[in-house]
């Protein structure tokens, strides 16, 4: 007993003392560190600004300590146990044989089918409510990856992380799998002859009191269903729904042009963008084409130099700012004034440069203003659903002032369906419920207004007054609690359909699969309440299509066919529209900014609180996704939570330290919280993502209640921000969060190194487009290369082709669409919140994030790390199984079936990016997660190490094919892959095309061309390690009038 | 004083002895269970639903690999063939023969005929079928003279040494392409014109040996 207890006291100690319990940082000490740039000048984090003991152990050892204990819960005796009973059952499994196995061969076997290949379906997936057109790879009629789709015009092969993290979510057990009425298991029959009879029963009042609530709708055919509904029962009512908007933005546009419009960017030919806090690249319904745009742009070729010029004025740090050349750190109303500011000065409204009073904002309007001048035509600015629609409306009229419209910028019709303003319509319905109005309510399409409505509108006390409400929707959730008939949705994967992509381009959504739980699409639904409940949902799409698509020679079915196998209906745009910002609606904007800057301004030290939708679960709908769940958040690189993320002054003021619990109140509205520091957020400001803190009792999350509930404090008329009152509580909420993961470590052990020489071993090398004109080879001066010969590692020879990759930095916007790719193509497990704060999260591809210089307003970096596949493999000798070994391609290949887990390999990586398998995190018996893998890849157990492959399932399919093409041909040549014949998974998603990948020794490879840039290096290549993954420098284009003094060794 | 007998002398030479020879036989048996068809299941026939002939359907009828297996040139996997395929001809022939029930049913109730695998590698393993027939490995290469089997086995231990005594040495293993599916297929019997034919085969066909992990294991 006595022994017990010791243990558990130790273990108690040990979980006091788990890498997130941080002693209080003192962050002058810090800032003056930077200052005198005693400290690093990239640094991942605050605690390792302050070296902090914990960042140490983390920096120099590949996993925390407490990485390699049991969780929590395992005594001693318990692992004495464990032992023994393993070390016996693997003495007997040596003894077993392989099972005998089954083969099952179809009775009648599909057209095209081959076993063993997979197919590939074009079809689209929506994120609220907008389509991306993707290729669904199935396997034997399970799919298991999305990628994007080439020709459609919204996706150019590129997919981003929410559309690549569908296809867990078409598997995900916790998907309501049962009609149910009144919380009992219901019939479809019974559910189609009760909506019959109520909506009999309404057909004399013209269907008075009938509701339909749904997020926003692109799909023509449910449009015309609802439509048709709508004319058959005059006085009902079709609401709208979507929580992260545009709300803002659709109110600025009636303001401006007097009616809603399409707005779409056109990146490609904007020489200048001024971004005001704007997550274009990485949200909105354009964003995976946005950065293929912004990328071109912003691609440096070596031989004449060009960029575009980017400029950020935010309250909080963006994904665009990571790629941008200034960005300008303000609070919300400062960027108001801003606005006001450059929209006078580029003559696009009366009044507003006396808004902008500070000495140090003035020039950058100034310099601004004047870039954007110079550039009539091609420059574009942006601006968030998150400012003031008066502050929208002024750079509506901004972008007309400088000539963008028709260039940078087009106007088209609205996409959505019957555009409304949703806060509106939500309110008109709520009001309308509680006063006993509406009788009969359809949720359409896993609308979640109980959890997603602005807190004052009380949705949920007037949904208790609707006779008959009717939820459908992918899960079981806070609303479907409230509702009489729930109805289980059928996956966009597993249902007809079809939906719109940002410009108006239209694709038939087509199943792979039929639905895993009896789940109705909105199609189906809507059919029943037109009379025709067993209307099968293709059928539906059908039908609308065949009105419209153009016979041609082999008539409809022929161009039914065309549509499905392109995955989009030709000439769909959207037509343009030509609107123009009106002057009065300009001059008001004006104004109205003008009297809110005077406000925030009075209120001075009072703390802002910004809602924004959350960069992985975006407003809560992927709350069950697992994959976006684990992924770490693009800025914060927190995983399974949202926090309150303040600047470090506002928590100096406060008094406020990291994972700090507080309540935060809002008028008469009060939620708890936690607190993260984020360097780089503005003064007076706090931002809450939506998405957290569900209800225990909802279904559909995998996050365990995880996080804090936005939605308590958000208000109709104050969706994006509103002052707040912080209140420290102090109890600890520790936060998963990867910043200090596999940190790297440049100065390693030689800690007196000469700045200098530091300073050449920098992980994220940059430079300026000034500096790069006038010496192309700035970067190469820069590097500290060993010479080949200087080691005793073999000299491999690589007669064939010879694997490897290099990243762009310049186009690296963090968005995580790489990650997922690999996750996905790679069989990656997710491993939960207790496992990450341990460190053993297993993303192959991991996205470290640096800052760098001022602690509070520093600039920020991406940088994507996958395995090196070093020449020199420090893995490889270390190995006493031969486990890990170096492919004649020069691949570091890791073999699964020797490891016995001794993990020297991964204590030997310089870059950290070997992942053990600690317990056994694959679900490797459930048949829903067995329909997801990918059969090309080993599922691994537990025990083993693993790490980027380089997709060596993707080569060596590459290579059997150009084997067997070889074969057919008369002269057999050398069976090599042709360039661009082969792309890794990382690489095909990526939106900004940062990645490349291919053979070095064939200059016809893109990689090729890319290694012989000057802005070419490796990651600490000075260890003599020779990665086969390297980078491209990062490079700015600042302006000169807002940084006249410029070294050419950029802007450190 | 003597403690111990003269005799443990010996005892203690001849067991120290012993053991090396103990751990060495235990060692050898050890190896040869791993190879013997207990643990690999070569040369083990095992109950399938139909007894197939492939010695009646091959030999006897003359029937080409690829008409049953279809994906062999172009998959991983050679392919089983669908119910459908076996009806091809029975619903004309034998169409009342008893062992032909399975089938029967199978077709007529859309419920798959479940086969025994015979060739069953590990799940780490990623063998790929289509690449060693372009390259010119015959079928009885690995799976034997199929033509002589009344019943299906397992031709060839399927262990890693085997696979790997072809990838290092691939030349006597391959043919001309146009004879990877004749079954009777002989090198030339003059051992000058079977080296001159297999150093031909393996320059025209670019047949490297490949010993990379990552060749077969992913």
């Amino acid at each position: 007993m006595d022994s017990d207890h010791g243990t558990k006291g130790k273990c108690e100690a040990e979980a006091s003392r788990r890498p997130g319990e941080r002693a209080p940082l003192d962050l002058e000490t810090l800032r003056e560190g930077l200052r005198t740039k005693r400290g690093p000048e990239l640094w991942r984090s605050l605690d390792e600004l302050a070296a902090t003991a914990e960042f140490e152990e983390l920096l120099h050892r590949e996993f925390p300590r407490q990485a390699s204990e049991w969780p929590e819960g395992v005594s001693r005796r318990g692992f004495l146990q464990l032992a023994g009973a393993s070390l016996a059952l693997a003495g007997l499994t040596a003894c077993t044989r392989q099972p005998i196995e089954k083969i099952v061969p179809y009775v009648r076997q599909p057209e095209q089918v081959i076993p063993g290949r997979p197919l590939f379906f074009a079809t689209a997936l929506t994120h609220a409510g907008y389509a991306l057109g993707v290729l669904a790879e199935s396997h034997l009629g399970r799919p298991t990856k999305i990628e994007g789709n080439p020709d459609h015009p919204a996706s150019l092969g590129a997919a981003d992380a929410f559309r690549q993290a569908a296809v867990l979510c078409l598997y995900d057990p916790s998907r309501s799998q049962t009609l149910s009425k009144n919380g009992r298991t219901g019939t479809w029959s019974g559910f189609a002859s009760d909506v019959n009879a109520a909506l009999r029963a309404r057909q004399p009042f013209g269907g008075d009191g009938l509701r339909i609530l749904s997020g926003t709708v692109t799909s023509p055919t449910l449009e015309a269903q609802i439509k048709q509904l709508l004319s058959r029962f005059p006085k009902a009512r079709w609401h709208r729904w979507e929580p992260a908007g545009p709300h803002h933005e659709r109110a600025a546009q009636v303001r401006a042009f007097g009616r809603p419009v399409e707005v779409r960017h056109d990146f490609s030919k904007a020489d200048v963008v001024v971004a005001f806090d704007s997550e274009a690249l990485t949200q909105g319904p354009g964003s995976v084409r946005a950065s293929r745009d912004f990328a071109a742009k912003r691609r440096v070729q070596t031989a004449q130099p060009q960029m575009s010029r980017v400029y950020c004025i935010e309250s909080g740090p963006t994904s665009t700012a990571t790629v941008s050349d200034h960005r300008l750190q303000l609070p919300p109303a400062e960027i108001e004034a801003f606005i006001a500011a450059l929209a006078q000065a580029v003559g696009a409204s009366p009044s507003g440069s006396e808004l902008v009073t500070d000495p140090h904002v003035k020039p950058w309007v100034d310099a601004i203003a004047e870039d954007l001048k110079a550039h009539h035509g091609a420059s574009l600015v942006t601006g968030g659903e998150h400012l003031s629609p008066a502050a929208l409306v002024l750079i509506h009229a901004i972008n007309g002032a400088l000539g963008n419209v028709g260039s940078t910028i087009v106007y088209t019709e609205p996409v959505d369906a019957d555009p409304v303003d949703h806060v509106a319509s939500l309110r008109e319905l709520t009001s309308d419920m509680a006063a006993g109005r509406v009788d009969m309510l359809l949720l359409l399409g896993g609308v979640n207004p109980v959890y997603t409505a602005p807190a004052d509108l009380e949705f949920a006390k007037a949904l208790q007054k609707v006779e008959m409400s009717i939820h459908h929707g992918l899960y079981e959730d806070e609303t479907s609690r409230y509702c009489r008939w729930h109805i289980p949705a059928a996956h966009e994967l597993e249902a007809w359909g079809d939906a719109r992509a940002y410009d108006g381009t239209a694709s038939v959504i087509q199943p792979l699969i039929e639905p895993l739980f009896e789940g109705k699409s909105e199609i189906e639904v809507l059919a029943a309440f037109n009379n025709r409940p067993d209307a099968a949902g293709h059928d539906e799409v059908q039908t609308y299509w065949k009105t419209k698509l153009p016979g041609g020679a082999g008539g409809f079915d022929t161009a039914w066919r065309q549509v499905l196998h392109d995955g989009l209906v030709a000439n769909t745009q959207a037509a343009p529209v030509s609107v123009t910002a009106a002057g009065p609606a300009a001059a008001a904007g004006a104004g109205e900014i003008a009297a809110a800057v005077q406000q925030a301004r009075a209120r001075k030290d009072a703390v802002t609180l910004l809602f924004r939708p959350d960069p992985t679960i975006y407003d809560g709908r992927y709350a069950a996704n697992v994959w976006l769940q684990e992924m770490p958040k693009p800025l914060t690189k927190l995983t399974w939570d949202n926090a309150l993320v303040i600047g470090p002054k506002t928590a100096e003021r406060l008094g406020l330290r990291v994972e700090e619990t507080v309540e935060l109140t809002v008028g008469s509205r009060k939620t708890g919280a936690a607190v993260w520091i984020l360097p780089g957020q503005a003064e007076n400001t706090a931002v809450l993502t939506l998405g957290y803190g569900r209800a225990e009792t909802a279904h559909g999350r995998a996050d365990g209640g995880a996080g804090f509930n936005a939605y308590a404090l958000r208000t109709s008329d104050a969706l994006w921000a509103v002052p707040v009152e912080i209140r420290r509580i102090g109890e600890r909420y520790p936060f998963a969060c990867t910043q200090n993961h596999h940190a790297l470590d440049p100065q390693g052990n030689e800690t007196k190194l000469a700045s200098e020489e530091a300073e050449r071993r920098h992980v994220i090398r940059k430079t300026t487009l000034a500096a790069l004109q006038q010496d192309p080879q700035v970067i190469q001066k820069e590097r500290e290369k060993p010479a080949a010969g200087e080691t005793l590692y073999p000299a491999w020879k690589y007669p064939g082709h010879a694997w490897g990759m290099a990243i762009d930095l310049n186009v690296c916007t963090g968005c995580n669409a790489c990650v997922t790719a690999c996750q996905a193509e790679n069989n990656i497990p997710v491993v939960g919140k207790e496992q990450v704060l341990a460190g053993r999260e297993m993303h192959w591809l991991r996205i470290d994030r640096y800052f760098e210089g001022d602690l509070d307003a520093p600039a920020i970096h991406h940088q994507p790390v996958p395995c090196m596949h070093c020449e020199n493999a420090p893995c490889e000798v270390v190995c006493p199984v031969q486990a890990t070994s170096h492919s004649d391609e020069g691949l570091n290949d890791m073999v699964y079936n020797r490891c016995v887990g001794t993990r020297y390999c991964s204590n030997n990586c310089p870059y950290k990016v070997r992942r053990f398998n600690f317990l056994r995190y694959s679900d490797r018996e459930s048949p829903l997660a067995a329909m997801l893998y990918n059969p090309d890849v080993t599922v691994r157990m537990r025990g083993v190490m693993e790490k980027c492959t380089y997709c060596v399932q993707r080569i060596e399919q590459a290579k059997i094919e150009a084997k067997i093409e070889d074969a057919g041909a008369p002269e057999a040549g050398p069976h090599k892959i042709p360039a661009g014949k082969l792309q890794t998974a990382c690489q095909q998603s990526c939106p900004t095309q940062a990645i490349v990948f291919g053979d070095i020794n064939d200059p016809q490879w893109e990689v090729s061309q890319w290694k012989a840039d000057p802005r070419n290096y490796g990651l600490l290549e000075e260890l003599n390690t020779r990665p086969r993954t390297t980078y491209l420098a990062k490079v700015r284009n600042p302006n000169p009038r807002l940084e006249p003094t410029r070294t050419p060794h950029g802007d450190s | 004083m003597q403690i111990f007998h003269r005799s443990t002398n010996t005892i203690a030479k001849v067991s120290i002895f012993g053991a090396i020879f103990f751990l060495g036989f235990f060692g050898w048996v050890y190896s040869e269970l791993l190879r013997s068809p207990y643990a690999t299941g070569q040369g083990v026939v095992r109950n399938q639903p139909v007894p197939f002939s492939h010695q009646h359907h091959v030999a006897g009828l003359g029937i080409d690999c690829r008409y049953c297996h279809t994906s062999v040139e172009r998959s991983n996997f050679a392919g089983i063939p669908p119910t459908e395929t076996c009806m091809n001809c029975h619903r004309q022939i034998w169409t009342n023969a008893d062992l032909l029930e399975p089938v029967r049913s199978s077709y007529a109730n859309g419920t798959p005929i479940q086969w025994v695998r015979l060739n069953d590698l590990p799940d780490y393993v990623y063998f790929n079928h289509s690449v060693h027939v372009a390259k010119g490995v015959g079928c009885v290469t690995c799976h034997g003279s199929v033509d002589h089997m009344p019943l299906m086995f397992q031709h060839a231990s399927l262990q890693m040494e085997w696979c790997l005594s072809c990838h290092r040495n691939p030349g006597p293993n391959l043919r001309p392409r146009e004879e990877v599916f004749n079954v009777s297929w002989q090198p030339p019997a003059d051992p000058d014109a079977a080296t001159a034919l297999q150093e031909k085969l393996v320059k025209d066909y670019d047949v490297k040996s490949l010993t990379s992990c990552s060749t077969c294991h992913r």
